[in-house]
């Protein structure tokens, strides 16, 4: 087997595949084609930026090159996390770099140290794609949990105050309420673990497959992905939910009255991230976009790279 | 004049706020309030809606701190107990019922539970014979029963962690006139069975005149006027009283 190359000309002949999109866009009025024509250009010039970032980092393979791109991955990651949250407050950016942090770390350990066992751990080859991988989704997870103790804690306020009024601390009060949103955040991963693979065949394992790799070899990569994808998940949203929970609550195990919690009206538009975080944001590394970003996270787009 | 319960002395307080322009504000919920519940009696907090009656009764149990002034239970400041044991001391029962999902005996063996006390079937039994309602229900789903049936199986559970005090926020609101009447009855029992010092917010005249021992009747964050039941229905001091015993005093 012979792994084909798609040269630069290959690449405007891909323009074909914009050309449909197009024309199904205009014939049905979609007025998307403004949408698509930036979409279509920052998809290429993203995309190749990325490309040769990583050449230089694979070229060099430096480890303080490696750590410097996963730590600006995790920048990012925690960023989108906070971005997707209906309600912000100071804190919960750091909330959500802590945690994906401590789950990212962690389960790429295991993964580099123990299970693929690179040496010198920091092969970029290994470590950039598989960081991407848990980041991704640790950032995902993040995202869905965090909102919905949000959503939980403001939909169940009598419930909880009644806890704390027969002597419960404020952790067992909002328990059912972190459970809920604990649940919420793994199922995307659990579900897509029960029919990974036959609807659709994950993307790393396609791309391993493509570059010349035997499907039995590729699938056993894809089981550790996979397994991994859902260790950060759950080390992470446990992290962030523990920690942000507390946000609602004074020492007293008292919940704080709401309008305390009504940030978002004026931060719209305009989040408070730290200042070097937001101009990283703004050169477009990782969009996520206004638009996309203020909703919360479709469950549908988690996905195994 | 009996014995004070809680004593409050110049209780200020205040909750931020957004005003249209969405600039923060503060709000002050409660102005200097003092004054004084009494032991073993039935008081009945009265005022339009917006007087601030509720919040008065969250500083009781610490749901809330005030901003200022001074909150004592039998001689102590509120902030020198032990939340958790003030709670149990200091129980809460709100407009809605709000049971947490499961069974009623789980519902009403929480409180007990937190402190590794586990409830027995006697005393589960007792409690909710307690408030009226058969031991049956025990083992029944709290969402299945009816809205009079969830308010009294909330003051089963408020009850089994044996408090002194009873703190009811309008608790007949949600219900019809025969619950309402029922709870009313329950309260009066607990005050005379359990020797409870109750305390009662309420808009309904009605329902004050029927149970209350003492009546403080609040406005605008501050309390007008307080005094035994019967003085104030028959011969209320202030003219604020009287509009709204008459029916016309809004918030």
């Amino acid at each position: 087997m012979q792994y084909i190359n798609i040269g630069h000309g290959d690449l405007v002949l891909a323009l074909v595949l914009v050309g449909i999109t197009l024309a199904v866009s205009l014939w049905q009025r979609l007025d998307l084609h403004g949408d698509l024509f930036i979409g279509t250009l920052r998809t290429f010039i993203q995309l190749t930026a990325v490309g040769y970032l990583l050449q230089v980092i694979f070229n060099l393979n430096r480890w303080y090159l490696v750590i410097l791109a996963l730590g600006i991955m995790l920048l990012v990651a925690a960023a989108n996390a906070y971005r997707r949250q209906q309600e912000r407050w100071p804190g919960l950016f750091f909330i959500m770099l802590l945690a994906i942090a401590l789950g990212g770390i962690i389960t790429l350990a295991i993964v580099i140290g123990i299970v693929l066992k690179v040496k010198p751990w920091y092969q970029p080859q290994y470590i950039i794609p598989i960081a991407g991988m848990i980041l991704g989704n640790a950032m995902i997870g993040a995202a869905l949990a965090v909102n919905r103790l949000t959503g939980e804690i403001k939909a169940h306020r009598g419930e909880i105050e009644a806890a704390l009024s027969l002597g419960a601390t404020a952790y067992l009060a909002v328990l059912p309420y972190l459970r809920s949103a604990l649940r919420a955040a793994m199922l995307p991963t659990i579900s897509t673990m029960m029919t990974v693979g036959i609807v659709q065949l994950p993307g790393m394992m396609s791309g391993q497959i493509i570059a010349g790799a035997s499907p039995a070899a590729a699938v056993r990569y894809q089981v550790v992905v996979t397994y991994m994808v859902a260790a950060a998940t759950a080390l992470t949203t446990i992290t962030a939910t523990l920690l942000a929970y507390r946000y609602y609550f004074t020492p007293s195990h008292q919940l704080k009255p709401p309008e305390q919690n009504n940030k978002t009206k004026k931060q719209k538009g305009k989040p408070d991230l730290p200042r070097g975080v937001r101009g990283l944001l703004r050169r477009g590394i990782k969009g996520g976009g206004d638009a996309a970003g203020a909703k919360t996270v479709d469950s549908k787009s988690v996905k195994f790279n | 004049m009996g014995e004070a319960k809680f004593e409050l002395d110049e209780v200020t307080l205040k909750r931020p706020g957004r005003n249209a322009a969405g600039d923060v504000t503060t709000t002050i919920i409660l102005n200097r309030i003092t004054t004084s519940f009494l032991k073993g009696k039935i008081t009945a907090v009265l005022g339009p809606s917006g007087s601030g009656k509720s919040s008065l009764l969250r500083l009781l149990n610490r749901l809330e701190d005030p901003a200022s002034g001074r909150i004592t239970l039998d001689g102590q400041d509120l902030k020198s107990l032990n939340i958790f044991i003030l709670r149990r001391r200091v129980g809460m029962v709100w407009q809605l019922p709000t049971l947490f999902p499961g069974t009623v005996l789980e519902n009403i063996s929480y409180g007990p539970r937190l402190r590794g006390i586990s409830l027995s079937r006697a005393r589960s039994q007792e409690l909710i014979l307690m408030v009226g309602l058969g031991p049956e229900l025990l083992d029944r789903r709290a969402d299945s029963l009816s809205i009079g049936q969830q308010q009294r199986v909330s003051m089963a559970r408020t009850l089994a962690n044996e408090p002194e005090v009873l703190l009811l926020d309008e608790p007949t609101s949600a219900l019809d006139p025969t619950a309402a009447a029922n709870i009313l009855h329950l309260m009066v029992d607990l005050k005379i069975r359990l020797g409870l010092t109750i305390i009662f917010v309420t808009h309904l005249l009605d329902q004050a005149r029927q149970v209350a021992d003492e009546v403080i009747f609040m406005h605008h964050g501050e309390i007008v006027e307080s005094a035994p039941a019967r003085q104030f229905f028959t011969a209320p001091q202030d003219p604020r009283s009287r509009l709204f015993l008459s029916g016309q005093l809004e918030g």
